[in-house]
């Protein structure tokens, strides 16, 4: 459990690190964290000759809370965004999406945006990205372009992201007034991967029903799953117990999710559908807090 | 803690029975533990290991050539190069009908599990030594794997080793009564198959073996964070062809966790000090998590197939079981199985019992004792059957226990069966009617099947589960002590047994302070080098207090007694007119005429060259004691678990654990307590989360944290304790094994307590651990 030979670089300049990254290619690879790469590298799953430590670049290391939404460098720790009063009250999902991700001393050192270029389908931060509806700011020596989370995840353990391209920044976007949110998940032990998770979002409207709701997976396909068939039985109603029924038999029969040594595929088909309806429960809980304040 | 003076009336007990902090914390807290892997070597080459990759395959070639190339690579061992260290290890434990197997120190031909080793690369570090695991080139012709039981026992199935008739290692019948005959006559007999599953030991630290060899004096040093430092010296002096006193073993003074693992004997230990001397170099060899995980021995899976007969009043009257286990690709010892067949009849009166045993050879690492080694598995099975009869009779799982316990007055108890030391199965003392109704009174039964009822009225699922255990501990041969009056007046206590983690610095002293007299701020206790004491057996199956206990115990005394006479002979008085208390010895009647024990030192360790000494004056105050316990004595104790299961996901809460537990006389209460919470903490792993898996070929699964689902301290609730003591009467302090009776009853409980809360369902948990995968299938399986 030690890692093969590497060449290691310290830009402290995003572009010095542009400029190495165009330079060394596909040889080499990105540690912001490293609380997934190290352990990779240890196993030997992974041998880059090249490690580019983007820790000191100091443009990378900011994030800001504006009218337009939230932007998060690739040096921003896990952790800050986690402790950040403003960001909970703005982005509650995200909040607590971040408090099922691992444990505190590995948040303290993770990246927000190493876990989006890692693209781990259990993860839980991806999830929550495509529900938020963000967007990735990714740089490269050649030039800048910006994706949509909801494409930006291609499988497990891949991105959209090309070798020599960095994830600088993730945008999301300010979310519309009364909108509530809710991460539900479970998992073997706390801090684990989720077996199964859902970050939820929705608006309810003056009627006292449920709009633009968003519903997307972790842990069940190779990439977060949107259930857009569940959104469309939820979105204009009231969120009655008998539609939470009928979302959580209508998840249950049409999922064929992923089977790994962690649960078979019939138990995340069977917890998909009760974790779907727990976090739709809980935003049926916020109807009041949402049309009294906002 | 006043029992031990019930043992030792003419004794004023200071010491002993007292919660003292221990020696050991305050270096383990502030870092300064000195584990193998601190050792200053820093001339010492490191060592890397090529292991098989496959679960069984023939090794057609090896070429080591680029491997050797590499710049920092020292030498590269193949069994080739070994040939007079490839050797059989031979079982722990072994048994007349064993279909043996012979045990390498690495792969000659076959391979046959995942992880065996294969070939050895010295360089100058670890990093250079894995860079040349990655160059050797070794062809493979792949075999058929087995990687169960069952596939084992298929008819016409691949062998785990070539050549061989059968893959059945042992197959086993013990009886007590007439088993037969009373299943065919009792008025119920109810039947069901378990499949108990436990995990690795997960020590924090994994093995390592590191050595020096002194071409001057001869001498091969070897450091080896073993649980049984006389052992390893003996498997060495025997494979090697030297004496037990060129070869010094020191099992460092910090070792982090054992609970099993450590307590067999490796290849890896064979090889590394034999290179060492062919180099003339010293090496070390740090085992890390992903060997700990492929190579370092575990215990998996047993599959019973029990059947109880009772009566209309739940009285038992007969157990059949019989069960396959695991042994793995050899034999490292029968201990395991054989300790299952003889843990299950627990604390009942069970007149007429058939267990029967059928070990098979997997192509996985080979299985040893882990904590609980084998007794949780036997204690599942037979706890879930109480309560299966409690179900049928329609009765509270506590009264089914109540109706069958051995009571006080029936000890010694014989069972009718053999202990795993081959001893008759004779329980010397217990109260088990203590334990039982000690967990009822703090649980409320009553009060809890009013809340369960509630809860399941609001579409909540709480279950109680209950589960007793007994536990043969202290088991022999021999341990041994050595105390000295050093030249500076203190008292010196030299263990045979190595320590990994239970506190022996502190609970030696108590017992030597106690048995001489002295402050015990003079006692220093020293243990894991085989330099300093000739004999002893090693930490393992909860067997030092027992043993080792006693032995400090009398060799203190004895020197106790050097100790007065010398004293006698320079104040020119009566021995029995002395006492000894503090730092010197002194006449009872005349406290100011006193010696010091530094005096005592100068007289008789010390001395005057050439000067003769009175023909009565004990010289050299040094005493060295062995106990040898006739047989096991018995622990005992009950865990009482309460859990809400989440029916939906198949999650399992723990709202209250308590465990009940008696090892006798305490000497140390907060030790004990931690062995318990540690004990406790496996147990709760066993029961709901460690699993090694293995794919149908033999492949490991779980090779990290990610995959392998051990417990931390969130997941592991503090249990509630009570003591009941039991003093033994087979030794001198009265004193019963504690390190592992936090572990044994837990997944019993934990299974008992997760079928209570799903009877609605009509759910059946029989396989364990209790995955939220597992949990589902019990309530779909039966909706
Ligand atoms: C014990 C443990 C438990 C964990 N549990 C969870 C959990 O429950 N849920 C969860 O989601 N995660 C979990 N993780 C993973 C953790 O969240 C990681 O921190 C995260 O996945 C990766 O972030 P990082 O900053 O450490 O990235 P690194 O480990 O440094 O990098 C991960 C990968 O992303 C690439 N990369 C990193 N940053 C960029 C970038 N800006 N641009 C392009 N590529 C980049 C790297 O090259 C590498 O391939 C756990 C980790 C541990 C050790």
């Amino acid at each position: 459990m030690k890692s093969a030979p590497f060449k290691y670089y310290v830009p402290s300049e995003i572009d010095e690190a542009l400029e190495l990254l165009y330079q060394l290619g596909d040889e080499a690879k990105i540690l912001a964290g490293g609380q997934s790469l190290v352990p990779m590298l240890n196993y030997r799953l992974l041998s880059p000759a090249n490690l580019l430590d983007i820790n000191r670049v100091s443009e990378l290391k900011r994030y800001s809370l504006t009218d337009e939404g939230l932007k998060i460098g690739a040096g921003v720790r896990q952790r800050e965004i986690e402790l950040s009063p403003e960001i909970e009250l703005a982005f509650p999902v995200l909040h607590q999406a971040l408090t099922n991700v691992a444990h505190v001393q590995i948040r303290n050192r993770g990246t927000i945006c190493g876990s989006l270029a890692h693209a781990d389908s259990a993860a839980e931060l991806p999830s929550v990205m495509v529900a938020l509806g963000a967007q990735m700011v990714i740089r490269s020596g050649v030039g800048d372009r910006a994706v949509k989370a909801e494409e930006f995840f291609k499988f497990h353990l891949t991105s959209d992201l090309e070798p020599a391209e960095i994830l600088t920044e993730v945008h999301v976007p300010k979310l519309p007034a009364k909108t509530v949110g809710a991460f539900e998940e479970v998992t073997r032990r706390k801090g684990d991967f989720a077996l199964v998770g859902a970050a939820l979002l929705g608006q309810w409207d003056a009627n006292g029903q449920i709009q633009n709701c968003r519903i997307v997976c972790s842990g069940v396909a190779p990439v977060p799953l949107r259930l857009r068939f569940a959104e469309d039985i939820v979105n204009g109603t009231d969120l009655s117990d008998q539609v939470l029924v009928n979302v959580q038999q209508s998840v249950m029969d049409s999922l064929d999710p992923t089977e790994d040594i962690h649960t078979s595929s019939h138990y995340r088909k069977i917890v998909t559908g009760v974790v779907v309806r727990r976090g739709l429960s809980r935003l049926v809980d916020q109807r009041g807090a949402a049309n009294g304040s906002r | 803690m006043s029992q031990i003076s019930e043992i030792k009336e003419n004794l004023t007990v200071t010491n002993i029975g007292r919660g003292m902090i221990r020696r050991e914390d305050p270096r383990l807290l502030t870092g300064q533990g000195k584990f193998i892997d601190d050792l200053p070597f820093s001339d010492f080459y490191e060592a890397a290991i090529l292991r098989s990759p496959h679960a069984h395959a023939r090794v057609v070639s090896i070429d080591t050539e680029r491997a050797l190339k590499l710049s920092g690579v020292i030498a590269i061992y193949t069994a080739a190069d070994l040939e007079p260290i490839m050797k059989d290890l031979p079982p722990k434990v072994s048994h007349p009908k064993l279909n043996y197997q012979i045990r390498l120190p690495m792969v000659k031909e076959y391979a046959n599990y995942v992880g065996e080793p294969i070939a050895v690369v010295v360089a100058e570090n670890r990093y250079i030594a894995e860079d040349a695991l990655d160059l050797i080139e070794i062809e493979y012709e792949t075999l058929p794997a087995v990687a169960s039981t069952h596939a084992a026992l298929r008819k016409g199935g691949p062998k785990v080793h070539i050549g061989s008739e059968s893959n059945v290692a042992v197959h086993i019948i013990q009886k007590a009564g007439d088993p037969e005959a009373a299943l065919k006559t009792a008025p119920h007999v109810i039947r069901e198959t378990f499949k108990i599953t436990r995990g690795g030991g997960h020590s924090i630290e994994g093995r390592g073996v590191a050595a020096r060899f002194d071409p001057i004096t001869q001498q091969l040093t070897v450091w080896d964070n073993t649980q049984a430092p006389h052992y390893v010296r003996q498997m060495l002096a025997t494979i090697y062809g030297m004496t037990e006193d060129e070869i010094r073993l020191i099992a460092p003074q910090d070792i982090g966790g054992g609970f099993g693992p450590k307590a067999q004997f490796y290849g890896e230990e064979v090889v590394i000090p034999w290179i060492v001397m062919q180099m003339k170099h010293p090496v070390k060899w740090v085992e890390d998590r992903w060997e700990n995980f492929i190579s370092a021995t575990m215990e998996r899976s047993q599959t019973h197939r029990v059947e109880v007969g009772f009566d209309e009043d739940g009285h038992l009257l007969v157990l059949k079981d019989v069960f396959e286990h695991d042994q793995g690709a050899y034999c490292v010892g029968l201990q395991v199985p054989t300790i299952t067949m003889s843990t299950l009849p627990g604390p009942y009166v069970i007149p007429n019992i058939h267990s029967e045993l059928i070990s098979c050879y997997t192509n996985i690492v080979p299985t040893s004792s882990l904590r609980g080694a084998g007794r949780p598995q036997a204690v599942t099975v037979m706890e879930r059957m109480m309560d299966r009869i409690a179900e049928h009779l329609g009765m509270e799982p506590a009264e089914i226990r109540r109706r069958n316990l051995i009571q006080p007055d029936q000890f010694p108890y014989a069972v009718g069966l053999l202990f795993r030391d081959g001893s008759p199965l004779t329980y010397d003392s217990g109260n088990y009617p203590a334990l039982l109704e000690g967990a009822v009174d703090r649980i409320d039964i009553v009060k809890f099947r009013r809340d369960q009822a509630e809860a399941r009225s609001q579409g909540r699922f709480l279950g109680l589960g209950l589960s007793m255990y007994v536990e043969g501990t202290g088991i022999g041969p021999y341990e041994g002590a050595r105390v000295r009056l050093t030249n500076s007046g203190k008292i010196l206590v030299t263990l045979a047994a190595s320590p990994q983690g239970q506190g022996y610095e502190t609970v030696y002293a108590q017992v030597a302070a106690d048995a001489i007299g002295v402050d015990i701020d003079l006692v220093e206790v020293r243990h894991g080098d085989t330099s300093s004491i000739p004999y002893g057996q090693g930490t393992f199956a909860s067997r030092v207090t027992a043993t080792a206990g006693p032995a400090v115990w009398e060799a203190s005394e004895l020197l106790k007694s050097d100790l007065l006479a010398v004293a006698a002979s320079l104040l020119k008085c009566d021995v029995s007119s002395l006492a000894l208390s503090g730092n010197s010895v002194f006449i009872e009647s005349e406290p100011e005429r006193r010696v010091l024990l530094y005096d005592i030192a100068l007289v008789s360790n010390v001395g005057r060259h050439g000067m003769s000494v009175p023909r009565d004056l004990p010289i050299a105050i040094e005493r060295t004691a062995y106990f040898k316990p006739v047989q096991a004595v018995y622990s005992s104790g009950i865990s009482a678990v309460i859990v809400e299961v989440d029916p939906e996901t198949g999650k399992i809460e723990i709202l209250k654990s308590l465990l009940g537990h008696d090892c006798g006389n305490v000497l140390n209460p907060m030790i004990v307590e931690g062995q318990i919470l540690g004990g406790h903490a496996h147990g709760i792993g066993n029961a709901i989360y460690e699993e090694a898996r293995y794919s149908e070929d033999g492949q490991p699964q779980a090779v990290s944290y990610l995959d392998y689902a051990l417990p931390t301290a969130i997941e592991v609730p503090t249990p509630e304790l009570f003591h009941v003591f039991s003093p033994s009467p087979l030794n001198p302090l009265g004193v019963k094994g504690a390190g592992e009776g936090g572990t044994i009853p837990v997944p019993g409980a934990v299974a008992n307590a997760v079928e209570d809360a799903l009877r609605p369902f009509g759910s059946r948990i029989c396989e364990l651990p209790l995955t939220p995968e597992r949990v589902l299938r019990a309530i779909y399986d039966h909706d």
